[in-house]
């Protein structure tokens, strides 16, 4: 029997540190790791950079001044185009912005989990991708073509957090939605790879209602599994539940307005995720009557 | 019967997809994402559609409606290696478009700290060098044809040019539709190109609306109206709800 490597949320963030590179699953506001970004916000963690295909996740740390530099191509609410906080601080000024294309970012990843320095793509060549990364460095073809194309550097994390619908104890975790989005790579890329799920199982259990593709992550790449029930609200984390449109809806209008966001943050995420998944309860009884 | 100006924006947008053949076609925007629905159900038998997630959906649903019959699977990893095929035509929005078809999506103003950050670059940089790309601007104005754009998110044929054969390689802007007009890059320099204008507008109505020197044709032909067959698919079963009529009011 392999290892056990369960934890809380907290233990996750209690084993990351200030400065460190961190990559973070999902896509938009999509599977995102909802619920260890929030133990991340009542942590002292901070001056972070973060790699992510962005949602609420970006938002969230961006608001409360932990980043220190974003890896991105976007950030989105996917329903609601723009992600007010990630807009809100890039008009500040608030962080260092390495803007990548959406392929560069998956090649960059994926440099990093094949152990290469770069891998070439041909996106980003013309565009002020490049004007703005002064840092990225073209490559020439060995071969006949002796065609230009850019290296993306690859995308090492110091740690990896991303969420996925069942896990073991042993850290194989399972996707049942549509699509994995880059959570494999994302733990692949990392030194230390965290998974949290709506529920842990046992590994015979796995295969139970799924067929074998659906397990996505392998424990080697895995450090620690956290069991956080609803973990990915308020993004979508298919089948489990979808994305809750109202909850992201009253986020994103609180987001608009300093005084607002801070009765919304007092209300919601003032305490731990026992206490957030109460607030979230009730405040869609409220939304109900 | 009477077209609306939406109608015609919407037949604009599915003639991006005349004769594609076996390829996704990915629009953003609701005229776009109709117009797509409309090539493939008349002159783009072939085109290949996705749900907005994660499918390939071989029915052509409502817009709103879920697709019944799903014929592939085509989660972000392979959509983006799907770019890369170039079996795609994709239209996208701009916040900023210039003569020479670049695009920004990202930020306006200065990109270190812009006056209004947008999306990001997105996946703009790769489809641009990869795919046949067009343009959907559901309000054509002076803010959006600019003389130069602040983040060159979508490549242009100046930038492409500039930056060498790899990035002219399989780059490809084919149609700009707006709601006042139909343009392309046919011209000597690869500059915008006004090539058919709605019914109701006029030329000087779209030299007022754009930032930079259009070339225009003299002899200015109108944007085609939908046959009786695709108007009425349009109004039954694409759209039955108007949603069209949102994206861009009546004139």
């Amino acid at each position: 029997m392999s290892r056990d490597k369960t934890m809380t949320a907290e233990q996750v963030v209690g084993r990351l540190g200030s400065g460190m590179t961190i990559g973070i699953g999902g896509w938009g506001a999509r599977r995102k790791p909802m619920a260890l970004v929030r133990a991340l916000l009542r942590s002292d963690v901070t001056d972070l950079t973060v790699v992510s295909y962005g949602g609420p996740d970006v938002g969230l740390l961006a608001a409360a001044g932990k980043i220190r530099k974003l890896v991105a191509a976007f950030a989105t609410l996917d329903s609601i185009p723009l992600e007010p906080h990630f807009t809100a601080a890039r008009q500040r000024g608030a962080f260092e912005l390495v803007e990548l294309d959406e392929a560069m970012v998956m090649w960059g990843l994926t440099a990093a989990s094949q152990r290469l320095p770069f891998l070439p793509v041909r996106a980003g060549l013309g565009s002020d991708v490049m004007r703005v990364n002064p840092h990225l460095r073209t490559v020439t073809s060995p071969y006949e073509d002796g065609e230009e194309l850019v290296a993306v550097p690859a995308l090492r994390l110091d740690a990896a957090l991303v969420h996925l619908n069942r896990a073991d104890a042993h850290g194989n975790a399972q996707y049942l939605g549509p699509d994995p989005y880059f959570d494999d790579l994302f733990c692949q890329a990392a030194d230390a790879a965290y998974v949290s799920c709506e529920r842990i199982v046992d590994t015979a259990d796995l295969l139970k209602d799924a067929g074998p593709q659906t397990l996505l992550v392998e424990r080697p790449f895995v450090t620690g599994v956290a069991e956080t029930p609803n973990g990915a609200h308020f993004t979508s984390c298919a089948p489990d539940h979808d994305r809750d449109e109202p909850f992201q809806r009253a986020y994103a209008q609180a987001a608009g307005d300093p005084e607002t966001w801070r009765v919304f943050a007092e209300w919601f995420l003032s305490g731990d995720e026992d206490a957030y998944q109460a607030a979230v309860a009730a405040f869609h009884e409220e939304e109900a009557r | 019967m009477t077209v609306t100006r939406a109608e015609y924006c919407v037949v604009a947008c599915a003639e991006a997809w005349r004769d594609a053949g076996e390829i996704l076609a990915g629009p953003m925007g609701t005229v776009p994402a109709i117009g797509a629905r409309l090539a493939k159900l008349t002159f783009a038998p072939d085109l290949l559609l996705t749900d907005g997630e994660a499918l390939l959906t071989a029915d052509v649903p409502a817009m709103g409606a879920k697709a019944e019959v799903v014929e592939g699977w085509l989660p972000y990893r392979r959509h983006l290696a799907l770019v890369a095929t170039g079996r795609r035509h994709v239209m996208m929005g701009a916040g900023q478009i210039d003569r020479y078809g670049n695009q920004n999506i990202s930020c306006i103003g200065d990109w270190t700290r812009p006056k209004r950050q947008l999306l990001g670059v997105r996946g703009a940089p790769v489809n641009t060098l990869n795919n046949p790309t067009s343009y959907w601007i559901p309000r054509h104005s002076r803010r959006v044809f600019v003389e130069r754009v602040d983040m060159v998110c979508g490549v242009g044929h100046d930038r492409a040019a500039a930056a060498g054969p790899s990035a002219t390689r399989y780059h490809h802007l084919a149609d700009v539709v707006s709601d006042l007009g139909v343009f392309d890059f046919a011209t000597p320099d690869r500059t915008m190109r006004l090539r058919s204008l709605h019914p109701g507008v006029t030329a000087e109505q779209v030299a007022d609306a754009t930032g930079f020197t259009l070339t225009i044709p003299d002899d200015m032909p109108y944007t085609r109206a939908p046959t009786p067959e695709e108007l009425r698919l349009i109004r039954e079963v694409i759209d039955p709800k108007g949603l069209r009529e949102r994206e861009v009011p009546a004139a």
